[in-house]
């Protein structure tokens, strides 16, 4: 970013100003520009500590095995040079169903996020705008819940689904059967309603002006349309943010599925990944398959960097 | 009494009591409906499970068993901290994980937050390099520094190149000395930009003019930071606390993928080994022993924090 104030030529009446008071200002001047060298030379380490990781994945993604370990003791290895080729990722889409997997986690991602949108935002909006008995307890809990880690039911949570009812096809009959396993209502439901979202959409309803509905009322709306045609349209940032904040967990979930699913066909990619990595040690394909599922995620984060930045802060602020 | 029809009771002289009551019943059932898919999702999935872990702990349910579970009281609890050598390693190396990776990841997010808080060009660059980490899974962060941390792998090569050769290097992951620490540092470089954010909305919520006037009484950068900086910081300070507490009690992915509680069990952790227990090893009841003695630590160590960070107020 550009900041005018902090340029060292500043124009005629700057210039003005610096040679009336010359000795001062030029000692300052270079104090500055010296201390603006350290920050920049201290933040480009940290940018090198935090990239070398990544870019050493993406480099060596495009090698053949033996490059990548004969470049490894030299600055070849951060460096696409050498027998560069796509060979690994289609080893990749040879060995295993990766765009299965692709699949399946943009389908888990997408329905997860876009209904948990619609229920938390619903809940959001009937703890913050309607007056019903009970809502401060409803609440209250919903708070509470917001220190329970899922990994302390995560096991549990398995026996429970193992249980819970579901409806299946049989030869062309409709049937209802026992057990969640291995199907993708399993990765999807559970996680649609998150106290964390509707603690900030009521957080968020709840600064819209309440005359608002009086006036709609007054016409003749009933609360749902209040809902859909007054408060969605106007909380646009808490959409974003609660979008964005389930849209990284539900893509990189890992400990659920792992456990939940062992039909290879309805795998999300962390899970497809890990059973890749372990059938198979060919460096070079391992950095094709991780860099294939950190691409979109990159891009998309890099598009709404400003988003994804101001969600994040939003989350704490809050806490 | 008769019912009336709601157009006839419009034109009684009690009407406004009675449009009044029927419009707050309405709000009521209008309330209760939109809450409703929301409230029985977190029945099914939160409020359920969580009884479940309860009652399940005081039992010797399995997950795929012919026979019922069996209530067998706090057995499952002596078991863990008394016959089970493998639990107390692990809640000691969760606790060690989480005592190095808090405070130096939340200082190394204030340090970086301290950074980047400026108008300078390019500082928006940096901001987003810090945090692709973040956004990077940790399952692909896991398997990639697994990678970096080979005998022959690229960490050691740079520290031999860095060293002049003084350094040979190890199997950092292959080694009981070096996995746990090897683990804490790709953690701390995964979540770092994550609470550098945190941080950094905190910094900015301080007024400009309490640095103009620490400016003034001639206060210089450490002083600036230690009185105006640090003291506006603190509700920032609590919440970062206590996530990345959270956080780095439930370690779990890492483990996984890279060592699986290996080598000798010196990065087995709570969570990895209520999930080997319970799912590979399909003893629910024990494993949600463990998870109940998890969550409790939470819980503690949560409060404790709010309370520490609270009382200097």
């Amino acid at each position: 970013m550009t900041d005018t104030r902090n340029r060292p030529d500043t124009g005629a009446r700057g210039r003005a100003a610096a040679s009336a008071r010359f000795s001062t200002d030029a000692s300052e001047k270079r104090r500055r520009r010296t201390g603006k060298f350290f920050l920049y030379a201290a933040m480009s380490v940290f940018a090198m500590i935090f990239l070398f990781p990544l870019v050493f994945m993406f480099v060596s993604s495009l090698k053949p095995d033996a490059q990548i370990l004969q470049d490894i003791d030299s600055p070849m290895a951060f460096l696409p040079v050498g027998d560069i080729s796509l060979d690994n990722y289609f080893g990749v889409f040879d060995r295993v169903p990766v765009a299965q997997f692709l699949f399946n986690s943009v389908l888990v991602t997408v329905l997860t996020v876009g209904l948990g949108l619609i229920v938390n935002s619903m809940a959001g909006f009937a703890l913050s705008r309607l007056a019903w008995r009970g809502r401060f307890v409803v609440l209250a809990i919903i708070i509470a819940t917001l220190i329970v880690p899922f990994e302390t039911i995560a096991v549990p949570m398995v026996y429970w689904v193992a249980q819970l009812p579901t409806l299946v096809i049989e030869g062309g009959v409709l049937k209802y059967d026992f057990g969640w396993l291995n199907t993708y209502e399993v990765q999807i439901v559970p996680f649609i309603a998150n106290a964390f979202s509707i603690f900030l959409f009521t957080q968020y309803f709840s600064t819209i002006p309440k005359s608002l509905d009086e006036a709609a009322r007054i016409d003749g709306a009933g609360w749902f349309t209040i809902y859909r045609r007054i408060i969605v349209p106007l909380s646009g940032p808490a959409f974003a943010t609660v979008a964005i904040l389930t849209f990284l967990p539900a893509w990189n979930q890992y400990l659920w599925p792992l456990m939940v699913v062992q039909r290879e066909e309805l795998r999300p990619v962390m899970v497809g990944m890990q059973y890749f990595f372990q059938l198979n040690t060919a460096w070079g394909e391992v950095m094709a398959y991780t860099s294939l599922i950190t691409l979109p995620v990159l891009i998309v984060f890099l598009v709404f960097q400003r988003a994804f930045v101001s969600s994040i802060a939003a989350s704490g602020v809050k806490g | 009494m008769t019912v009336t029809p709601p157009t006839v009771a419009a034109e009684t002289p009690q009407r406004a009591t009675r449009r009044f009551r029927t419009t707050k019943g309405r709000e009521t059932w209008a309330g209760l409906a939109m809450m409703a898919p929301a409230g029985i999702l977190l029945v099914l999935f939160l409020i359920i499970p969580v009884i479940l872990a309860f009652t399940l702990s005081f039992t010797n349910a399995r997950l795929i068993s012919p026979n019922p579970p069996r209530f067998v009281g706090l057995d499952n609890f002596v078991r863990a901290f008394t016959a089970d050598g493998v639990f107390v390693q692990s809640v000691w190396n969760t606790f060690l994980f989480a005592l190095v990776v808090v405070p130096v990841q939340a200082g190394l997010g204030l340090l970086l937050a301290v950074l980047v808080n400026r108008r300078m060009r390019g500082v928006t660059a940096f901001r987003v390099i810090f945090f692709i980490p973040v956004v990077t899974s940790i399952v692909v962060v896991s398997i990639l520094w697994r990678f970096l941390y080979q005998p022959n792998g690229l960490i050691n090569s740079m520290i031999d190149t860095i060293t002049f050769g003084a350094w040979s290097g190890m199997d950092w992951l292959n080694n009981p000395q070096t996995a746990l620490g090897a683990i804490i540092v790709l953690s701390i470089w995964q979540a770092v930009g994550f609470h550098m954010i945190i941080w950094l909305a905190g910094l900015q919520t301080i007024p400009e003019e309490l640095y103009e006037a620490a400016k003034m009484d001639g206060a210089g950068p450490w002083r600036q930071f230690v009185s105006v900086t640090w003291p506006g910081l603190r509700p920032t300070m609590v919440f970062v606390l206590v996530t990345i507490t959270i956080a780095a009690l439930g370690l779990f992915v890492q483990i996984d993928v890279m060592t699986q509680g290996g080598p000798v069990n010196s990065t087995s952790t709570i969570v990895y080994y209520a999930v080997r227990k319970g799912y590979e090893q399909q003893e629910i009841g024990y494993a949600a022993a463990i998870s109940l003695i998890f969550f409790v630590a939470v819980l503690i160590i949560a409060l404790i924090q709010r309370r520490l960070t609270r009382e200097k107020d």
